[in-house]
């Protein structure tokens, strides 16, 4: 019998409506913990080369969706960039049928979905565009991300949209990178619908070596 | 005919488009041929791309059955806005394509909105293909853009269902004679690949045939009437009126006033 220790290489509280990022090496992985319940985080992954961004290496949503055949992501997911290479695998899950077609929250969509009056309202896509250019990234790096912990059903006439939550308290899940990885946080700051319970919160991330 | 010269090879060459055939698309019955402007049949595997105008009407047609349109949108001003295939589906609360839905940028404006559409076959959850996004690459490139810009993509004329268990069925094409159009709300690239649907379990791909023309009347008109959309339509004439130029207002103004 062998036993692996696993080392924490990292273990941070991303407070509420805030931007992450980090690197997964191959192997390592990283646990996103619902510290408070019902919290979307909005996340995309891009391939890198030591700390370089691979741009054909970023996360496909479509690329995603096509190989598994179905809208859902949860464990046995391979979260794929658009010429089918693995980034990251889900490995554990408490929760299930999290997002990948809704994209992001911006001010400019909020506009559209709940009046001009929130406008000036903190999204998701203020997030990852100052987070993005931290790693010499720009608007058109952003692309359809990943809302773990965000449930957004399809019906049968094609009608969508973000409904209550899966999550509850310290709900987690697990991916483990396939290649290095960048992994871009959102902290989902939305008010307006129920992705966060009305209520944006902190999460926690914890990285694992192999 | 000899090659072997210049004087040969110039003949030879000027020889070949005389006794070619080619398809060239037509415009649908009622339209004035002089508001053409795009005609051009896709052949399988192959893609094509344009930039059109405001008020401009895309006729995307099926002639064969097996047609399969990836499509992206540009701003052909700014094209880092782009078609925002999320916003798409989540804004108007429709994962699939019909009469009346908008292709949204992601900076809350209406690129297009789908103005008629007899197939009813179509997909915004799977994408393109890697080989077809080698295609688009392609098409991205000689706009000035790169591998960045190649996003999320619409695709026309085959379908997809989504199950309560969120598992997706192919549901093919609606069969041949099909045809979708689009009504271009602000100046864009349009860049279409016309290539296998990733799910499609036997991929027979058939000519995608193109069409556009001037329509600029049918701006004045929503094409539907729900809140997202019209506040789209908002954000979209309000950023047209700021950004043109204030003379040719102006001058149309000055000119419709002299016409009562």
């Amino acid at each position: 019998v062998t036993t692996t220790l696993s080392t924490v290489i990292a273990d941070e509280v991303v407070a509420a409506c805030s931007p992450w990022s980090a690197i997964l090496r191959t192997g390592q992985s990283l646990q996103i913990v619902d510290l408070h319940g019902n919290q979307a985080v909005d996340t995309l992954f891009y391939a890198v080369d030591g700390d370089t961004v691979d741009p054909a290496g970023r996360y496909s949503a479509q690329a995603t969706v096509a190989a598994q055949k179905n809208i859902f992501l949860t464990t046995g997911s391979v979260l794929r960039a658009a010429d089918g290479r693995p980034l990251v695998t889900i490995v554990a899950d408490e929760v299930g049928n999290h997002d990948t077609i809704a994209g992001a929250c911006s001010k400019e969509s909020n506009t559209l979905r709940y009046g001009h009056h929130t406008v000036h309202q903190h999204a998701c896509a203020e997030n990852f565009l100052a987070e993005a250019a931290k790693w010499g990234m720009g608007k058109r790096d952003i692309v359809s991300n990943v809302n773990f912990f965000m449930n957004v059903p399809v019906e049968a006439d094609g009608t969508l949209g973000i409904v209550d939550g899966r999550s509850a308290p310290g709900k987690s899940l697990t991916v483990r990178a396939e290649t290095d990885t960048l992994v871009l946080v959102s902290n989902c700051p939305q008010i307006n619908n129920p992705c966060n319970g009305f209520d944006p919160t902190p999460v926690r991330m914890v990285i694992t070596s192999a | 005919m000899t090659t072997a010269s210049t004087d040969g090879a110039r003949s030879h060459a000027r020889s070949q488009a005389g006794g070619a055939t080619m398809r060239i698309p037509t415009l649908p019955g009622g339209v004035d041929d002089t508001r053409l402007v795009w005609s051009e049949s896709v052949p399988a595997d192959s893609y094509a791309s344009r930039v059109l105008g405001r008020g401009a009407r895309l006729r995307f047609a099926d002639p064969e059955g097996g047609a399969c349109a990836h499509l992206l949108l540009f701003r052909a001003d700014a094209s880092w806005e782009r078609l925002n295939i999320a916003d798409t589906m989540k804004v108007p609360w429709q994962a699939y394509l019909g009469v009346g839905h908008p292709l949204l940028s992601d900076q809350g404006r209406v690129l297009a909105t789908v103005v008629a559409d007899t197939s009813g076959h179509h997909d915004m959850l799977c994408g393109l293909p890697p080989a077809g996004r080698q295609k688009m690459l392609l098409a991205a490139i000689k706009h000035g853009m790169d591998s960045r810009d190649v996003a999320p993509s619409a695709t026309l004329f085959k379908g997809v269902r989504v199950e309560d268990s969120g598992a997706l069925t192919y549901a093919g094409s609606a069969g041949a004679g099909t045809a979708v159009e689009l009504l271009i709300h602000l100046p864009v690239v349009v860049a279409v690949v016309n290539t296998a649907h990733p799910l499609d379990p036997h991929p027979a791909v058939t000519a995608l045939d193109i069409v556009a023309w001037r329509a600029p009347e049918q701006l004045t008109t929503p094409v539907n009437d729900e809140p997202e959309y019209l506040r789209a339509l908002f954000n979209t004439e309000a950023t047209w009126v700021a950004s043109v130029s204030s003379e040719s207002i102006w001058a149309a103004a000055q000119s419709s006033e002299a016409l009562k």
